[in-house]
């Protein structure tokens, strides 16, 4: 099914990481209202590689808004205008017939582009690498019943954990900071009990490696929290602070360190 | 060649233990003298890589995407079993094992799924300990829900995310073996072959997705845990990266394929709006405990709904079928899949179908919401209905979801034994990457349990038998059989990138999936099978000559990657309709029109094909060979299967 609107786009393309890059401009023709964004630069890419051109490369994989894989810098917003959606999530529906978008990839040094939209997020992987889990062997015996948790405590952490690393909070952020997705891991695993043991060693050692990783300083803006997909809330900052801050205070990390 | 599924002796309850203990064990000095290769890492490979590294092997994890946490295991959405029979209603490893044998339609092993309701239990333990966010109760302990084709609750289960919780928690494990340096990952990686040596397989050819490097890796055993191949029916549930590449690669390697035809066709899906649609939306079968099936008792009454003239929630109460609960009244709509999704189709070809296009019934709320307010329903199925209204623009909160069936896992996959070791001495399949304990429909909720299963508690034991076995002697790149291969690989990859024609591959993507749908999807003839086998020989060789692959190689190259997986899947799609049309029996997934029962239930013929089909590759365009594992039931009586 074809549909009635005509866009144009304004679609940054650049090679590699070594190359620099430009603005290109297409035009997607009888689009639908009810194809995703991404359906709808599927319809420009097979136009493209039907010319013999180059189609244009970004990120995806679920497309329903859960493996955090898509991006997309639509019109000055990580993920595009809509709140509380991923970018495989839009639908054309939102833009209207005639309307020129421009679309570009997260921009922070800390994701440098591979290539056209797509960028680097390894930094991400990284930061969890530096201390995101409970150091938990693969069979323990203890029942999963034998500590009840409170319904309020495990809603509350499961809300962080809903993270899915796609990165927007950095894009969204004049400084590039990753403040709110390493803090929603550091809640998550700091509300409950079984992240107890190295809650302060955990803080400091993912911060470590955030800063490490060229991150910029949290400056209390908020537009992470505004653009954030899945609507992680700053009060895992606030959090994830108090917990940064006592561990430097008391010097827990030598304590826990030891346990290890 | 025999097939030997090495299923243990002894009774049932005591196989696996008393495998375990006859398994070899390699000393712990020595485990850090063996390499291992994993490839792909969802559930069943992250769970793998950690648990291998965590008792001391060296560890290398591969997948395509850019992080092992986007793996399609991060979609599911409704829960994992496990028979922990914390809500005390009866149930118990012997009913979960009964009803996943029962569910799978008499075509798994009794062995392989008993195991897997024994480890169940297990794996909770385990998630929980990481640190996993399972919704509970307000007394703090875990809530369980119900899924399809059982009668307790034992479903586990974290909103409607429940394969991102599990995968995370896979994920912090395996981040913490990366971090201590037992796993060395690479990511956007993709595996394009399997390097073998006097038969046994010692490696693997991998193409770097950022430079086109074509690399080559050695280690003493090789896993695959690559997922499914539903992409195959080019829409699908599964994200658009999930190919067959790396199991249909090892296929023409030796490795046997099992069962190829099972597919699982999901009744409640968001239906397809047109052709731009590049995937499919599950709505999970958790909405089956609240949510009333129904299509309009009438004809007239469809039409006016597909015309638009009157809308659902106008519908009498008299004029609505609840097709599911009238016909199955002991497990109402929670039927199991396959049930649920040929009474779909059935109502649709009556003429009752709903919805523009008519290729939809109805999934009602407003009695739950009635009953439990909006708000517990907000609480329980907020992300699901959410992710509807985005995509259909109508709220189902005020009316009811259209769905209908869209493909959504393969039972089918790489053969593999007891061991989940394939007939190819020291390559492993597990999770859904191979074929084991589905037989030939999965019941809800069992695949993240089997994707643990197979990583966190089997391959740990097992494994190390073959290990022990081969001893720690080094292996390397340098054999010539690494040479060989990667020269292959390259040589392939020229040849799709000479290319030039006039079609772009996912046109040929889109027509393999119209013909795998029609002739190999719900419903299936021999007529249809043999049409099917016809268009997608003359599909395939259409590709090779007017497929379009743009760019290079040394380079991030979207359609190169593409172009491999799709004449793969076109390859396998040919395997499928070959077991589907050679299966003259109905059974689960697989329904053959020419057999029924009269209530035009999926009917099975014991006496000829209580087996499991494992083909093995002969050469290009050579007919495949059939092997055949013939199955022995034990504990469970064979009967037809009944729901009512
Ligand atoms: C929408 C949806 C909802 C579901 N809900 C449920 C549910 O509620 N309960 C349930 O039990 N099951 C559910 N399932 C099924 C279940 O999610 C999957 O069967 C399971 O997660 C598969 O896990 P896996 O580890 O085998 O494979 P995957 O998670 O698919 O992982 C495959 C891995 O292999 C890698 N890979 C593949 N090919 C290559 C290659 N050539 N080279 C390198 N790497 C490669 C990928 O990068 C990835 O890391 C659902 C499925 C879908 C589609
Ligand atoms: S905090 Fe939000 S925006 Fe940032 S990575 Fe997580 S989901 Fe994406
Ligand atoms: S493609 Fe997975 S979140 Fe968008």
């Amino acid at each position: 099914m074809n549909g009635n609107m005509n866009l144009t786009l304004k679609v940054w393309r650049q090679k590699n990481a070594q190359t620099s890059g430009k603005f290109v401009t297409y035009k997607a023709e009888a689009i639908s209202p009810d194809m995703s964004f991404l359906e709808m630069l599927d319809v420009v890419n097979e136009g493209l590689t039907h010319k013999g051109d180059e189609p244009i490369n970004f990120d995806h994989d679920c497309r329903e808004g859960i493996c955090g894989m898509c991006s997309l810098y639509i019109n000055g917003h990580p993920h595009g205008p809509k709140r509380g959606v991923t970018t495989c999530q839009l639908h054309m529906r939102t833009f209207h017939d005639g309307e020129t978008i421009t679309i570009e990839p997260w921009r922070a040094s800390a994701f440098p582009v591979v290539k056209d939209l797509a960028v680097d997020r390894s930094a991400f992987d990284r930061i969890q690498q530096a201390g995101g889990y409970v150091s938990v062997n693969t069979g323990v015996s203890t029942d999963g019943n034998a500590i009840p948790i409170p319904k309020v405590i495990a809603d509350e952490a499961f809300n962080s954990a809903t993270c899915i690393g796609c990165g927007a909070c950095v894009a969204a952020c004049k400084n590039a900071s990753a403040m709110l997705f390493v803090s929603a891991k550091v809640t998550q695993l700091g509300l409950l009990p079984q992240g107890q043991p190295e809650r302060y060693s955990r803080v400091q050692s993912m911060v470590a490696q955030m800063d490490e990783e060229g991150f910029g300083s949290c400056t209390n803006t908020g537009a992470c929290e505004a653009e954030c997909p899945k609507e992680i809330k700053l009060t895992n900052i606030a959090r994830m602070n108090n917990d940064f801050f006592s561990a430097k205070l008391f010097r827990e990390e030598g304590v826990h360190d030891a346990k290890h | 060649m025999s097939l030997d599924a090495k299923i243990p002796e002894g009774p049932l309850a005591q196989k696996w233990s008393k495998h375990k203990f006859d398994l070899k064990l390699v000393n712990p000095a020595n485990k850090r003298k063996y390499d291992i290769i994993i490839v792909g890492t969802g559930l069943a490979g992250a769970s793998a890589a950690a648990s291998l590294a965590e008792l001391g092997y060296n560890v290398k994890a591969f997948c395509f995407q850019d992080s092992p946490r986007r793996a399609h295991s991060i979609a599911a959405q409704g829960g994992i079993n496990a028979a922990k029979n914390y809500q005390n209603d009866g149930d118990s490893v012997f009913r979960l094992f009964y009803d996943t044998i029962k569910g799978g339609d008499y075509r798994a092993r009794e062995g392989n799924v008993y195991r897997l309701a024994e480890v169940s239990v297990n794996i909770i333990d385990q998630c929980v300990a990481q640190g996993v966010p399972f919704a509970r109760e307000y007394g703090g302990l875990l809530d369980n829900r119900s899924f399809g084709g059982s009668q307790v609750s034992r479903t586990f289960y974290a909103r409607g995310q429940t394969g991102q919780q599990l995968l995370l928690g896979a994920y912090s494990a395996l981040n913490r073996q990366i971090h201590a340096g037992k796993v060395q990952m690479y990511t956007r990686t993709e595996m394009l072959d399997v390097v073998t040596i006097d038969g046994h397989a010692k490696g693997i050819v991998t193409r770097n997705m950022i430079t086109g490097a074509i690399e080559t890796h050695a280690g003493h055993a090789v896993l695959l845990c690559t997922g499914g191949y539903s992409n195959v029916f080019y829409l699908s549930t599964n994200a658009i990266g999930s190919n067959v590449t790396a199991a249909w690669r090892a296929h023409k390697r030796g490795a046997f394929f099992g069962n190829p035809c099972y597919t699982q066709i999901h009744p409640t899906c968001i239906p397809v709006t047109g052709d731009h649609q590049s995937k499919l939306t599950l709505m999970s079968e958790s909405l089956r405990n609240d949510g009333r099936v129904w299509a309009p008792k009438t004809v007239e009454v469809a039409e006016q709904l597909r015309k638009g003239t009157i809308k659902a929630d106008q519908v009498k109460e008299d004029d609505r079928d609840y097709f599911l609960e009238r016909k199955y009244p002991a497990f109402g709509n929670l039927v199991p899949r396959d049930v649920a999704s040929r009474n779909a189709k059935e109502m649709v070809e009556e003429g009752k179908g709903v919805g523009g296009s008519g290729f939809a019934v109805f999934l009602d709320f407003a009695d739950a919401i009635k009953r439990l307010g909006e708000d517990t329903v907000r609480a329980k199925y907020g992300n699901l209905f959410d992710m509807y209204i985005q995509i259909t623009d109508e709220n189902p909160y005020k009316q009811p979801m259209r769905i209908y069936p869209a493909v959504h896992y393969t039972m089918g996959g790489l053969w593999v034994d007891y061991n989940l070791s394939t007939n190819v001495p020291g390559l492993y399949a597990l999770g859904e990457c191979n074929f084991s304990d589905h037989g030939a429909n999965r019941l809800g909720a069992s695949a993240l349990m089997q994707g643990l299963s197979d990583g966190y508690f089997v391959i740990p034991y097992t494994l190390g038998d073959y290990l022990a076995k081969i001893g720690p002697k080094k292996v390397d790149t340098s054999h010539p059989a690494f040479e060989a291969t990667k020269k292959d690989v390259i040589t392939y990859i020229s040849k799709l990138l000479a290319l030039k024609g006039n079609k772009t591959v996912n046109e040929y993507h889109r027509e393999l999936g119209h013909i795998m749908w029609e002739y190999c999807g719900m419903a299936r003839t021999a007529e249809g099978l043999t049409k099917a086998k016809g268009l997608i020989k003359a599909l395939k060789a259409d590709f090779w000559v007017n497929a379009i692959v743009t760019g290079e190689n040394e380079e991030v190259n979207a359609s190169l990657e593409r172009a491999g997986r799709i004449a793969d899947f076109i390859e396998l799609g040919e395997l499928m309709v070959d077991d589907a049309l050679m299966r003259n029996e109905s059974c689960g997934g697989h329904f053959r029109v020419e057999s029924q029962t009269a209530d035009g239930e999926a009917l099975r013929d014991d006496e000829n094909f209580a087996f499991v089909a494992a083909w093995e590759f002969k050469g290009e365009n050579q007919p495949e060979v059939l092997h055949k594992e013939e199955l022995v039931f034990e504990a469970v009586h064979l009967s037809q299967r009944n729901y009512a």
